[in-house]
Formats: C-alpha cells, sequence, structure tokens
C-alpha cells in the first residue's frame, strides 16, 4: 500500500468502528469530535476556519484537492480543525489561481489527514449514532488501543475552545472582500475617517466576515472575544458583532456576560457562536444537535417574507426553542429540521443568524443580513 | 451543561410547514393543462424528453389536473393512454394544436417541459393569436420570457445589464450584415442560428469562405432567417448550471456539470462530468451569483433552466453562453446524477406550488428546497454513429452530432469514467486494455496520427487520450493539443500507471489482494484485467470473488447521507459498506434495459422495459431496472421498485444478481443489449425468464432455423452463411444475384448491404466481417421488388396472439427501422394476410417462444402468384411494438411481460387478434440535416434516429399525418422534380399523371422527361448538374421545386444524385426516394385535396381505456 512513502493511517472511534486508510497530510495521532461537512467545494475555507478547533473534520465529496490551495481563499491564518478525512486525495492542483497543493500545505500545518476510507459509510455512521469522539493515527495501528483513546478524548461540551483560537489584541481590519467572493468590483462605500464603526468580538472569526464589515463602509475594530463591555465601549463603535467560533457556547460565561452589558448600547448581530452567545445573553439554552448541520446547501425561511436562502453552516450546537425568553423572536427557521436560525431581539437592536452569511465557503444568499446590520447602526440608510 | 437528547428535541420542534399554512399552494383557477412533447427523436432531442413529458404528466395528475398531451412520436410513456387524460398521437405543427386547442379548451399551456420542440410551438401558438383566442394561459415560462432567453440580442442585452460579459458578437439577417462583425471580431468565429435545436446548425468558421457558406445555410436554417456572429472561445473551459426557481423568486442549483471536453465542442457531444471538479468555492459561488442573476433578469417564472458558462481557464474570465428556459438534455442528466426530479418539480412549481412546499421524495423528511449535494461522481460519454454515415465530417463542433449517450457513477472519477466508457458498449471496456485496444497492437498509431487525432476534437478522441499517454506525451504536451483540463488527464493519467502495475503483477495468480482491489476502485472492469493478465473474465471474478473483493452498492440521495434515503436508487463502487435492502417477502424480477441510444436500439426499448417494469410490479414481484442511459423514463426513480445505474456488461450485471437474488431476469425487452449479456448470465446461472436462451440463439442458428422451416412447409430466401470470403463467393453464386449481406448478431443493419455482383460482393463482405467480430456473415438471396410485412406476436409457449401485421411501404431492402409501414396492411390482400398470420402462429409455436416475438416477411408477385417469404425471426420485443400498441390499443409489452412471468394469455383475457379499427401509419426519421452533403437514400442499414405516427380512418390520410409529423410538407401546388432510375420508369408515369391532374407543375431531366412526354405527360426539362446553369441544384436554392422524386441508379454524395438529394435536406425540401413513397405521397396529396386533417384523442379511440389509464383486456 505504502507505494509512495504514505502509510497506513487509521480512524477510531468511540463506539469501536475503525476505518483503515492512508496518510495523506502529516504524520502524527490527533483527536477530537468526528463530524462531517456536506460542502462540494470549499475544503480550504472549510480547514482554516477556527469554528472547527478539537474536531476531525470529513468531506462527503469524495475528491478533494483538486484545484490546490491559495493565500487568497483563507479563512483564518492555518488551519484549525483536528483532522482531515477524505475518500481521495488530488496529486494535482488544476487552478490558475493554485498556489501549493492541498498535501503540501497540510503537511506545512502539521495537519494529520487520511484518504481512501469508505467516507459515506462514516457519514451514515454519525448520522446513525451521532457525533462521536475519535482518534485519527498514523501511529498506532492497534484498533483496541486507538478506540480507548477516542473513549478518553475530551470531546466538545462544556470545553472553552474559543481561548484556543483567538488573538489577545484589538487590531484595526481594513481587508475588503476579494473580487473572486463577488460578480462585480464596485465598492462604493469604501470606509474612511468618518465612517461608522463597528467593534468585532472574535471568537475564532472567519475573515470573510470583517471583509464583509468593511464592504459595508464600516470602519472595523476586531477584539478578542473575551474583552469586558467596558473595553469594547472604550473604542466608541457604533455597532457591535459577535463572531462564530468553535464548541460548546455555553462555558463562555466572559462572553454572555460581556454581551448582556452592551445589548441595547449599541446595535448587535451575531453570527453562528455569536447568535448561540447573544440568544444565552436573553436567557436561553441552547442544546447539542445529534451530529449538527455542516456545509452548503441548508435550506433557511424567512419567517416574515417566506424566502428560502440556501446557506452555509458549520454548527454542533443550536438555542433551544422551548428555552427562549419572550423578547427574542425566531425571525428564521431550517427548513430541514424546523430548527431555529435567526432570532432578533422584540425590544434592543440586536439579531443573530445561526448560519454564516459571510458565506466562503458557500453561497451568497444571505448577504442582506450585512445590510440589514448597516441599517440598524444607521436607520436613515433605510429610506 | 443544557445538553440534551436531540431526539426528545426534535419531537418538539415547529416546523413552518407544520403550522398549517393558510395558502392553498395549487392554483385553483386552472383545471385543464396542455402539454406538448417533443416529437421523434432527433439529434439534439432524445428520450429525455419523453422522461419530462411523463414526469410532469403524472405530476399534474397527482394534483387533480385534467392532463392533456400531443406528441407524434407512439414510442414514448408519455403517449400510453394512461399517462395523459387525453392524450393525441398527431403531428407536430402549431395548425394542428391549434384544432385539438379549440376542441379540448385548455385553461392553460405548459411549454417548457417538451424541448426546443415543445417551446417553439408555444411560441407559435402565441404569435398566431391561437392562445390568446381561446383563452389559453402559458404557464412557467410566458412568451416574453422565451424570446428574452432565446433571441440572442435581448439575451445579449439582458446580460449586459445585470453586469455579466457574454461573447462579443451580434445576431444578423442577411450575409452582407455578417461579414460587417466579421470585421470587427475576427476569424475564428462562431455561426450559429437562432432558434434551432441541439445547437444545430451551429459551427466555427476559420476563413471568410467557410464563414460564407455557413453565415448562408445557418440564415436558412434558422426558422427567423437569423444567424450570430460571435469571437471564437474556442479552448476555455465550459461548466452548465442547473437552476430551478419558485414564483416567490426562491431559487436553487440543482447540479454544476462540468464538461472535460473545452469549449468548441457541442455540451451534448462532450464528456460532461458532475459536480464541477476544477473550480474553487469562490469560483463556483461567483457562477451561481450569475445564474441566480441570469434567471431573475431572463424571468423564468417558475421551473428549470440550464445556463452554460465559459471559463478562460488562464485569468478565470466568465463569459454567458447561452441559457434554456426550459427542461433539457442537462436537466435530465442533472436529475439523474443529483436523484432531484427537475421536471416533475418544475411541473408543480408551474401550478403555484412554492419549492419550500414541495417534500424532497427521496429523503421524505426534507424539502426539495435545497440544493442537492452529491458523494460521488458521474460522468456521461455521448455515443455517436459516424460507421452510418461515413461522408459525414467526424469532427465534432458546436453543431451536436451524437445519438445517445450513457451516464455511470462512481465514487471517484476514475471509476465513474471507467464505468461510462464501459457503458457505452462500444465493445470497450474501460479505458483501453481491452479487445478494443489499439495500443500494443499492429494498428498502434504513431505519435503524427495521435497529434492529429488530439488537435481536432472528434469522436474518438478518448482513446487517443490514452494512445498519447502511453506514447509517453506529457500532460503540458496534451493539454496544448486539446486544451482539456490538466486534472482530468492527470486522471487518465493515473489510469495509465496503474495498468502498467496491474501489468508488472502477472499472472492473474500472483496479483496482490490490495492490487486487485485497488484496479477495481479505479474502476478497471475483470474483462480489462483479464486482458492485462491474458487470462478469461471469468478467471477474473472468481478469484476476486474468492479474496472478497466484490462490489458495495450505494445510493443516490440527494443529499451526501446527511439523511436518510427512501428511493431505492443505487450504483456499484468498491467500499465498505453496502446500502441495498436486503430481500424482502416479494420475488424480484430483474429487467434490463437498453444502454445508450444508438441508431437502431432507442427509446422503444426503453418504452419495452418500463412496461416490463409495471407489469412485475402488478403481479406483486419486486422490479429491479439496471439501464446507463440517463435519458430515459426506465432510469426514473418511481419506475422500478429498485433502480441500479450500472452499465450493461456481464460483469456489472453479475454482481447486481449477487446481490439481488433475482427470481428471474428479463432479456427480451432492452434490444440487442441484454441479448447479446444472455448466454453469459444464463452460463453463469442466472435465471433468464420468457423464451430460453436456446431458443433465441436457435432463430439465429441459420441451419436450424431452415430446418423449422422446411419442417413447418414455409419458404425462405435461398441462403447461406461465410466464414470466408472464399465461402461468400460460393454462397453467393449457389443462392443469385442480387444478395443481402449482413453481419449475425448485429441491430439496426449495421454493415446490411444488397450486391448485384461479384465485386460489389467482396468489397461488403469485408467489411461486414469487421463488424461481425468473429461472428459468420449472412448471404441471402435479395427478393427485388418484394413487399416487406413485420409481424409483432405473444405466446405464452401455448397459445399466440398476433398484436399486429404492419406492411412496409417502401420494398423490401430498406431497413425495417428505416421504411413506413401501415397497420392494418393497406394493398394486401386478405388471403395473404391470413398467410402470414398462419406462419407466425406456426413459428411462435415451433420455436417455443414465451413472450414477444417479430416475424419479417417479405411477400412477392413471382409468375402471376403471390409468395410469401420469411425473412427473419426474432424472439424478443422489436422496434415497433410501441407502435402496434398504441395501433391496437393494446398493451403488447405488458402483456408480454406478465407471460414472460407465467401468466397465460387467457388468464390475461386476451383470446383473439385484436382487429384494428383504423389505419396507423409509422413514418422513420433521418438525421441528415446534422450530416450535410450525405446521401440520404435508403438501404438495408438502418439510418433513422426516430419515428412518428399518422392515425386516421384512411390509410391516404394517415400517411399524410405520417408525412407531416416527420417534418415533409408535401406541397399543394407548384413545382415537382422527377428524376427516376431504369427500371422505375414504368411505374412513374403513373404517378407523374396523378400530379399532374393535380395541377402540380412536373419537371424532369432529360431521360425521365422524354419518357414523361411520350406518355403524354407536359413536363418542362431541366438541365442536369454538369450540363451547366440553370439546373436542378439552382432550383433547390431558388426554392423553385416544392418536391423531389428521385429513385436512385447509383448512390453517394459524389453523384450527380447524391448531391440532388444532399441540396434538397439542406434546403429543406423533401425528397422522395422510393416508387412505393411517391405513390403513398400522391395518395395523400389527393385526400389532402378532399378532406381537412382531423384530431382525436387516443381514449375517444379506444374508450375503455378512459378512467383507469390500464387497457381493455389486459388486467390481471
Amino acid at each position: 500500500m505504502a507505494d509512495d512513502g504514505r502509510g497506513i493511517a487509521k480512524i477510531a472511534l468511540e463506539d469501536g468502528r475503525v476505518f483503515t486508510g492512508r496518510s495523506f497530510g502529516a504524520p502524527g495521532e490527533v483527536d477530537g469530535e468526528v463530524c462531517f461537512n456536506t460542502s462540494m467545494t470549499g475544503y480550504q475555507e472549510i480547514l482554516t476556519d477556527p469554528s472547527y478547533r478539537g474536531q476531525i473534520v470529513t468531506m462527503t465529496y469524495p475528491l478533494i484537492g483538486n484545484y490546490g490551495v491559495t493565500d487568497e481563499d483563507l479563512e483564518s491564518a492555518h488551519p484549525h480543525l483536528a483532522g482531515f478525512l477524505v475518500r481521495e486525495n488530488s496529486r494535482v492542483s488544476s487552478n490558475f489561481r493554485a498556489e501549493d497543493a492541498l498535501l503540501e500545505y497540510l503537511r506545512k500545518w502539521n495537519i494529520v489527514a487520511i484518504e481512501e476510507i469508505d467516507t459515506r459509510a462514516l457519514v451514515r455512521h454519525i448520522r446513525e449514532r451521532g457525533a462521536l469522539r475519535g482518534v485519527l493515527s498514523t501511529v498506532d495501528q492497534d484498533d483496541a488501543s486507538l478506540v480507548a483513546k477516542a473513549q478518553s478524548s475530551p470531546g466538545l461540551v462544556g470545553r472553552d475552545l474559543v481561548r484556543e483560537v483567538i488573538a489577545g489584541e484589538a487590531r484595526s481590519w481594513t481587508e475588503p472582500l476579494s473580487p473572486w467572493a463577488r460578480l462585480d468590483d464596485d465598492r462604493s462605500t469604501e470606509p474612511g475617517p468618518e465612517s461608522p464603526h463597528v467593534v468585532a468580538l472574535d471568537y475564532g472569526m472567519k475573515w470573510n466576515i470583517p471583509r464583509h464589515l468593511v464592504n459595508q463602509g464600516f470602519r472595523v475594530t476586531v477584539m478578542p472575544g473575551t474583552a469586558t463591555a467596558a473595553e469594547v465601549l472604550a473604542h466608541d463603535p457604533d455597532g457591535i458583532f459577535l463572531s462564530n467560533g468553535p464548541g460548546d457556547p455555553e462555558p463562555l460565561t466572559y462572553a454572555i456576560e460581556t454581551i448582556r452589558e452592551l445589548l441595547g448600547q449599541r446595535p448587535v448581530f451575531g453570527i453562528c457562536l455569536g447568535h448561540q452567545l447573544l440568544s444565552l445573553a436573553c436567557g436561553a439554552k441552547t442544546f447539542k444537535l445529534k451530529f449538527g448541520h455542516r456545509g452548503a446547501n441548508q435550506p433557511v425561511q424567512d419567517l416574515a417574507t417566506k424566502v428560502v436562502e440556501i446557506t452555509s453552516q458549520n454548527h454542533g450546537f443550536a438555542v433551544d426553542e422551548d428555552s427562549l425568553p419572550d423578547e427574542l423572536e425566531v425571525t428564521h427557521r431550517n427548513l430541514n429540521d424546523g430548527t431555529i436560525e435567526g432570532v432578533r431581539h422584540r425590544s434592543l437592536p440586536a439579531f443573530s443568524v445561526q448560519y454564516h452569511p459571510e458565506a466562503s465557503a458557500g453561497p451568497h444568499d444571505s448577504r442582506y443580513l450585512f445590510d440589514r446590520f448597516r441599517e440598524l447602526i444607521q436607520p436613515s440608510l433605510t429610506s | 451543561m443544557g445538553s440534551k437528547d436531540s431526539a426528545a428535541n426534535r419531537k418538539k420542534l415547529r416546523h413552518p410547514l407544520a403550522q398549517g399554512s393558510p395558502r392553498v399552494p395549487r392554483r385553483q383557477d386552472i383545471h385543464k393543462i396542455l402539454i406538448i412533447g417533443s416529437g421523434p427523436i432527433v439529434i439534439g432531442q432524445a428520450c429525455e424528453f419523453d422522461y419530462s413529458g411523463t414526469q410532469a404528466c403524472k405530476a399534474l395528475r397527482e394534483e387533480g389536473f385534467e392532463v392533456v398531451l400531443v406528441n407524434s412520436n407512439p414510442a414514448t410513456i408519455m403517449t400510453d393512454p394512461g399517462t395523459a387524460h387525453r392524450t393525441y398521437i398527431e403531428p407536430l405543427t402549431w395548425e394542428v394544436i391549434a384544432k385539438l386547442i379549440e376542441a379540448e379548451r385548455p385553461d392553460a399551456l405548459l411549454p417548457t417541459l417538451g424541448g426546443q420542440t415543445g417551446l417553439n410551438l408555444a411560441m407559435q401558438l402565441q404569435e398566431h393569436g391561437v392562445l390568446e383566442q381561446f383563452g389559453v394561459e402559458m404557464i412557467g415560462a410566458r412568451a416574453d420570457v422565451i424570446a428574452k432567453a432565446e433571441e440572442r440580442d435581448k439575451f445579449k442585452r439582458a446580460m449586459e445589464s445585470i453586469g455579466l460579459e457574454v461573447c462579443r458578437g451580434e445576431t444578423v439577417n442577411t450575409v452582407e450584415e455578417a461579414r460587417q462583425v466579421l470585421d470587427e471580431i475576427g476569424l475564428p468565429c462562431v455561426v450559429r442560428p437562432s432558434f434551432t435545436m441541439g445547437g444545430s446548425g451551429s459551427s466555427i468558421a476559420y476563413n471568410r469562405s467557410e464563414f460564407d457558406q455557413l453565415v448562408r445555410a445557418g440564415l436558412d436554417q434558422s426558422p427567423v432567417t437569423e444567424v450570430l456572429i460571435e469571437e471564437s472561445i474556442i479552448g476555455w473551459k465550459e461548466f452548465e448550471m442547473e437552476v430551478m426557481r419558485d414564483a416567490d423568486d426562491n431559487v436553487v442549483i440543482i447540479c454544476a456539470i462540468e464538461n472535460f471536453d473545452p469549449m468548441g465542442v457541442h455540451t451534448g457531444d462532450s464528456i460532461t462530468v458532475a459536480p464541477a471538479q476544477t473550480l474553487t468555492d469562490k469560483e463556483y459561488q461567483r457562477m451561481r451569483d450569475a445564474s441566480l442573476a441570469v434567471i431573475r433578469e431572463i424571468g423564468v417564472e417558475t421551473g428549470g433552466s440550464n445556463i452554460q458558462f465559459a471559463i478562460n481557464p488562464r485569468d478565470g474570465r466568465m463569459i454567458v453562453i447561452e441559457m434554456n428556459p426550459r427542461v433539457s438534455r442537462s436537466s435530465a442528466l442533472a436529475s439523474k446524477a443529483t436523484g432531484f426530479p427537475i421536471a416533475k418539480i418544475a411541473a408543480k412549481l408551474a401550478v403555484g406550488y412554492r419549492l419550500y412546499e414541495l417534500p424532497n421524495d427521496i429523503t421524505r423528511e426534507t424539502r426539495a428546497c435545497f440544493e442537492p449535494t452529491i458523494d460521488y461522481v458521474v460522468t456521461k460519454i455521448p455515443r455517436f454513429a459516424f460507421e452510418k454515415f461515413p461522408e459525414a465530417d467526424a469532427v465534432l463542433t458546436t453543431q451536436m452530432k451524437s445519438v445517445g449517450e450513457t451516464m455511470a457513477i462512481g465514487r471517484t472519477f476514475k471509476e465513474s469514467f471507467q464505468k461510462a466508457l464501459r457503458g457505452l458498449e462500444v465493445g470497450s471496456f474501460g479505458f483501453g486494455c481491452d479487445g478494443k485496444d489499439l495500443w500494443g497492437s499492429d494498428e498502434a498509431p504513431t505519435r503524427d496520427e495521435i497529434r492529429a487525432k488530439l488537435a481536432k476534437p472528434n469522436c474518438e478522441r478518448v482513446w487517443y487520450l490514452r494512445y498519447a499517454l502511453k506514447s509517453g506525451m506529457s500532460i503540458d504536451e496534451i493539454y496544448e493539443q486539446t486544451w482539456i483540463d490538466p486534472w482530468f488527464l492527470d486522471q487518465l493519467s493515473q489510469l495509465v500507471e496503474l495498468e502498467e502495475e496491474l501489468r508488472a503483477a502477472a499472472p492473474l495468480e500472483q496479483a496482490r489482494a490490495d492490487l486487485l482491489r485497488r484496479a477495481k476502485r479505479a474502476g478497471f472492469s475483470d474483462r480489462q484485467l483479464a486482458t492485462v493478465w491474458q487470462t478469461t473474465e471469468m478467471e477474473v471474478r472468481a478469484r476476486r470473488k474468492q479474496l472478497g473483493i466484490i462490489p458495495t452498492f450505494k445510493s443516490v440521495d440527494t443529499c451526501a447521507a446527511e439523511f436518510e434515503a427512501y428511493t431505492p436508487y443505487y450504483y456499484s463502487t468498491y467500499e465498505e459498506e453496502d446500502e441495498t435492502p436486503p430481500k424482502g417477502d416479494r420475488k424480484r424480477i430483474i429487467i434490463l434495459g437498453g444502454g445508450p441510444n444508438r441508431i437502431g436500439q432507442g427509446i422503444e426499448f426503453d418504452y419495452c422495459c418500463c412496461h416490463a417494469a409495471y407489469a412485475m410490479d402488478e403481479l406483486g414481484f419486486e422490479s429491479v431496472m439496471v439501464n446507463s442511459n440517463p435519458e430515459t423514463v426506465s432510469t426514473d426513480y418511481d419506475t422500478s421498485d429498485l433502480l441500479f445505474f450500472e452499465p450493461l456488461t456481464t460483469e456489472d450485471v453479475l454482481n447486481i444478481c449477487d446481490r439481488v437474488e433475482p427470481a428471474g431476469v428479463i432479456v427480451q425487452f432492452g434490444g440487442q443489449t441484454p441479448l447479446n449479456l444472455a448466454r453469459g448470465l444464463a452460463n453463469a446461472g442466472v435465471p433468464i425468464i420468457g423464451t430460453s436462451v436456446d431458443t433465441i440463439e436457435a432463430a439465429e442458428d441459420r441451419e436450424k432455423f431452415q430446418a423449422l422451416l422446411s419442417r413447418l412447409g414455409l419458404n425462405q430466401p435461398a441462403n447461406g452463411i461465410a466464414r470466408t470470403m472464399e465461402q461468400a463467393r460460393t454462397q453467393a453464386d449457389r443462392v443469385g444475384y442480387p444478395v443481402l449481406v449482413r453481419p449475425s448478431f448485429v441491430l439496426g443493419g449495421r454493415a446490411m448491404e444488397i450486391c448485384y455482383d461479384r465485386s460489389q460482393l467482396e468489397t461488403f463482405v469485408k467489411e461486414a466481417f469487421i463488424v461481425a467480430q468473429g461472428q459468420p456473415v449472412l448471404i441471402d438471396r435479395f427478393l427485388e421488388d418484394a413487399i416487406e410485412v413485420d409481424v409483432d406476436c405473444i405466446c405464452d409457449g401455448a397459445s399466440v396472439i398476433v398484436a399486429g401485421v404492419m406492411e412496409h411501404i417502401e420494398e423490401a431492402g430498406v431497413h425495417s427501422g428505416d421504411s413506413a409501414c401501415a397497420i392494418p396492411p393497406y394493398s394486401l390482400p386478405g388471403p395473404v394476410v391470413a398467410e402470414i398470420r398462419q406462419a407466425a402462429h406456426a413459428l411462435a409455436h415451433a420455436l417455443g417462444v414465451v413472450g414477444l416475438m417479430n416475424i419479417q416477411f417479405a411477400v412477392k408477385r413471382e409468375n402471376g402468384e403471390i409468395k410469401v417469404y420469411v425473412l427473419e425471426v426474432n424472439p424478443r420485443a422489436s422496434r415497433t411494438v410501441p407502435f402496434v400498441a398504441k395501433a391496437v390499443g393494446v398493451p403488447v409489452a405488458k402483456i408480454a411481460a406478465k407471460v414472460m412471468a407465467g401468466c397465460t394469455l387467457a388468464e390475461l383475457g386476451l383470446t383473439e387478434d385484436p382487429v384494428p379499427t383504423h389505419v396507423s401509419v409509422k413514418e422513420s426519421v433521418f438525421p441528415f440535416i446534422k450530416f450535410v452533403g450525405v446521401d440520404i437514400v435508403l438501404g438495408p442499414e438502418m439510418k433513422s434516429t426516430g419515428e412518428v405516427m399518422g392515425i386516421s380512418e384512411r390509410f391516404s390520410i394517415a400517411f399524410a399525418k405520417s408525412q407531416l409529423a416527420a417534418g415533409v410538407v408535401l406541397p399543394c401546388d407548384g413545382k415537382i422534380f422527377l428524376s427516376v432510375a431504369a427500371r422505375a420508369k414504368d411505374a412513374i408515369a403513373d404517378i407523374a399523371r396523378r400530379l399532374d391532374a393535380l395541377g402540380y407543375q412536373l419537371i424532369a431531366t432529360d431521360g425521365t422527361a422524354h419518357r414523361l412526354q411520350a406518355a403524354g405527360i407536359e413536363v418542362e426539362v431541366v438541365r442536369k448538374i454538369q450540363e451547366g446553369h440553370p439546373n436542378l441544384l439552382d432550383y433547390i436554392a431558388n426554392e423553385d421545386v416544392r418536391l423531389i422524386l428521385n429513385t436512385p441508379s447509383g448512390k453517394g454524395a459524389r453523384t450527380d444524385e447524391g448531391r440532388i438529394r444532399a441540396a434538397a435536406v439542406a434546403s429543406g425540401v423533401p425528397c422522395i426516394t422510393t416508387i412505393q413513397a411517391a405513390d403513398a405521397c400522391v395518395r395523400a396529396m389527393e385526400a389532402l385535396r378532399e378532406e381537412e386533417l382531423t384530431v382525436q384523442a387516443l381514449q375517444d379511440r379506444f374508450p375503455l381505456d378512459h378512467d383507469s389509464g390500464q387497457r381493455q383486456t389486459a388486467d390481471v
């Protein structure tokens, strides 16, 4: 099997199921929660999405690596996921923008990856059993030993993964959307010194979010999600953005506290983990989904307009509808399973969505939410 | 920390649709909807529109609408009387449809499901005020929307208004205007006529004279005399997006398709792959944004559209090529590739549903408003028929030339590509390493030959890519010749590398299990491995099973396993987990389909396979369909209980049998494809039901068959078998010239020729040996001037029903698939028909047929006596089965399938031959318009792609309808050109006299003219081509002649008469090439003076069908 020096690798699940394939990333052994993403494109964006911290990601589309990697498509400085599972890695990168091959990129960032496993069987297994802890190894070939390791993997519930992925310092963000992220090049609203100011609280934020904020004409300051309300308000923002991020929202009491204090002081918009934190700050509860929503084809309906957006999603936890306080109104719902996809505060300028309007990877149907945020900050714009 | 069991949580979820929406989705203001089908199968419009039309009919019925359907093609499931409420098998012209609109008064017309034909007819009905007059609303897409998408100028302006780039270029209406545009954009450029289907007439001009020629032809072909002159983007990457929109402006992408062949080759002729392979998410989303913008700007209100894009591989520049505001060939492919039923959903959206109000049939729990995601790779490969048209230019261009396609699914591109290549059924079992592989043989091409074949796209290019790799050409070099994306080329290179590893590992016994497994995972067939290791397919199979290397079957579920799938639609791959359901209480019957369409084997057989599935379902079996043709109804997920989208090879079918454990396998219905597998399957212990394989083979065995006929006292033309040229000469001398030469075990009359002398014999026998591939060549005495008769019958082993006796219009010698024919016989005396019926009964009994049988007879007047000869017996479904079913009102195929499963005809209520109550004429439709310059003379080799049916009380009117339906416009006045071969000169006088009496002006060249003048008929003499101008070609070019009657004395595109016939095709002048057809045409023209065409629904012809949709006597 190891005809080119790439050896056997195994992925073992906590319930005893083991898949054997070939290593195509860095050698080593990692553990984490095994999940799957159904997007057929965008593996590089997925690799660099900090929300995957602590997870071993399976791509359901079998051919990965076809178009290589490029710095233009990064969602953070480096991959954050624990491990990467695919059916077949491409040995060539065919795209005029490609700068490197996926395999080289994974090795460079020390990501353990496996190919040639029956990824569909693995996905069906997760669908049936729910998210499972697993160990991905190129060093240990003993199934029993790997399964035991999987069973002692900490999992995601109750862990604060945010602190593992965020930078400590506040910094200003000026990079706009890549020309590849939109059809036209028009940026009529380039931010200047007088432009409204948004503080983005970073819990593991994908870079396409501040890029969108810049394209909305905001001056953007990115602050670590550990910042206090006072620290945020010291920047005198016109609006506050709550980012996506990894793992379970409930242990992030510092963030919930900050948001609670900020609510009502400035317009707030949250995405994904930010949405869960906003809901928690308003008194709702969250729960862990059986196997989560991860992909670029999740249909979400705007309950007011009935319009359906095809959305990019990546979350394992969701807001529990039964716990929803009266102040929060459900604005969006998932058409597949009916879960809450968006809420709005009935009296304060705050709203959030569970999915990713910044896309990357994924469709652009939900970009209007950034407009909505701008309209909330500058009500005059609505007319 | 507050986590809950999600199952508990799920119960409490408030689904938006569970909340009892006050909206009633279905429109209440319309009740009756007209659907227009796409007519005969032609290049560019095949079974896919039967698939989409049938789905639409079913969907609308389900919603309680009354559905009116019109289509001229009897070989469709949609024209089965149970599919729509009111079914009209009538010519597809706006005048005819206006008549049925007047009779039926539908509230709405759904124009987007009948291909370009349906769309164009809807536009014509609109333009002629018919829709307005009868208050018919166009639903799905309005006329202005269609015009905006279809008219190049409007489309271009629309695209520019939303900031999308289109090809630079302009539409013109004259050659002069075209030259001005050319000065702006330069050569090479594309010339594309407006409003034609399949990109018909669209070509690339490399020089000015070619340019002028193409513009003229294009203006002629366009129904609006308009062509587009466009910059060439040859070599760019080509993509297609399948888009759906509902009335709330929800838009979703169903599938992205990437073309393996870059721009310059029509997408119907390209190898295509789903999903897109070489786009980053950023580029894909841009294309998605553009697709959404396009469908919104064009304004398709509801339904599916197909949008084509070109991407410059060097900088990503994106250009919109075109948009089809309707379901298309690609939507059928996208439906089969993803499991998402585009046509069905489009029909529901057209009557008011929103995407989110419709369930996803496959997952049940989720909605149709989503974007399918797939976890496999789909490859489609077109199938060509250039061997039928040796004079045609085999270079692939922007005009479609392929006649069919096969699709394969695998977990990797390599697997799906190799599966598709063997599914193509051209004698290859993957990417080389098989009997057909030239590499390593004496005929291996040189580097120069390879380069030449790479540089110009052609139907063999895929094999030359292999030879290029084998010869050591680098991927860069190949890319520079072909512009095929390096990612695809690397995949092919991996196959070649693996092949070399396999060769090094010989022999089979020593090959390691992991290597064998890798080979299977890369799609290598047992046949390829057997070739590589010089053993047999069965040895490889045995070894691999011994090693536990067996395929797993996985589902096509629209969602990459995120949700449970309920629709049992499978493909094979070599993985760990199998998803097929265990066998339940019901026994399983496998029906083997016909694979890709080709000339000689197409929709008729798919029709039969569908009926077999319906029959098995009615009898309580679990029906299992196996087919590889994405265009078909048979591969719709709700036609059978289990669907296996797999190549039809012994290996693939045996694998399915291993898994499914069928109680029986039906090989009679899918044409030659399953029959060719029958022996191998039977030898492997597979239970073939119906007529035994021995019987099938006995009917093909000349000697046994001869003995049988003489035992039954039936006549046969003198005949012989030849395995060598010497034997052929001896046999031909013995039976006497003219002789008919043909290879055995080949369908569609491939390489079949009539030879009048020894030199012709030698030429044709040589070719027949090549086609026969080791099988002998048959040599029959050819019966000149005989009438051919086709009979379809059903036998249950004891009793026989002759379902239909068809008298051919053209004489014996014209392939039965190309000949027009009538039910009941229109000229044969009653006793002759009775003799034919008796012979059919006797043959069915004697052979022990269980199921369908087709017999071909020839009736010849010899010495004042009429003699009946048996030409051929085929104990299987024939091409004419659907036509017969519609002519006599009996579901012949379904009954036959039930008989094969053990029912008797008596149990099925069929004790007497059905008696037709009206005359039905089948006419064939030819692809000559796509093969410019090819001679159109008919012969023993089949060339037609499709058929139409005309029904009336009288033969002459039924024939007239069949001609109109086939696009042969019989003129009411004007000039008719007559030119006949010497032996037809007597017959022509009568025809000419009748034409003269009808008031036509007759013109003829010397010989024929003198003959007619001698008979006292007035005729104008025109020059032969070599006699200078003005000659007939000028008359044709000036549209001065309305009909050509030309029976051949020689053939070929280089002869004068060949040029005349080719010119007639190019200018759309009907050209009749046999005296018999001419006689029938004159009868039709006479009858049309006496009465107007009327239309009648099948349900009125066979009133008993109406309610249940089932045929009267056939229910068990």
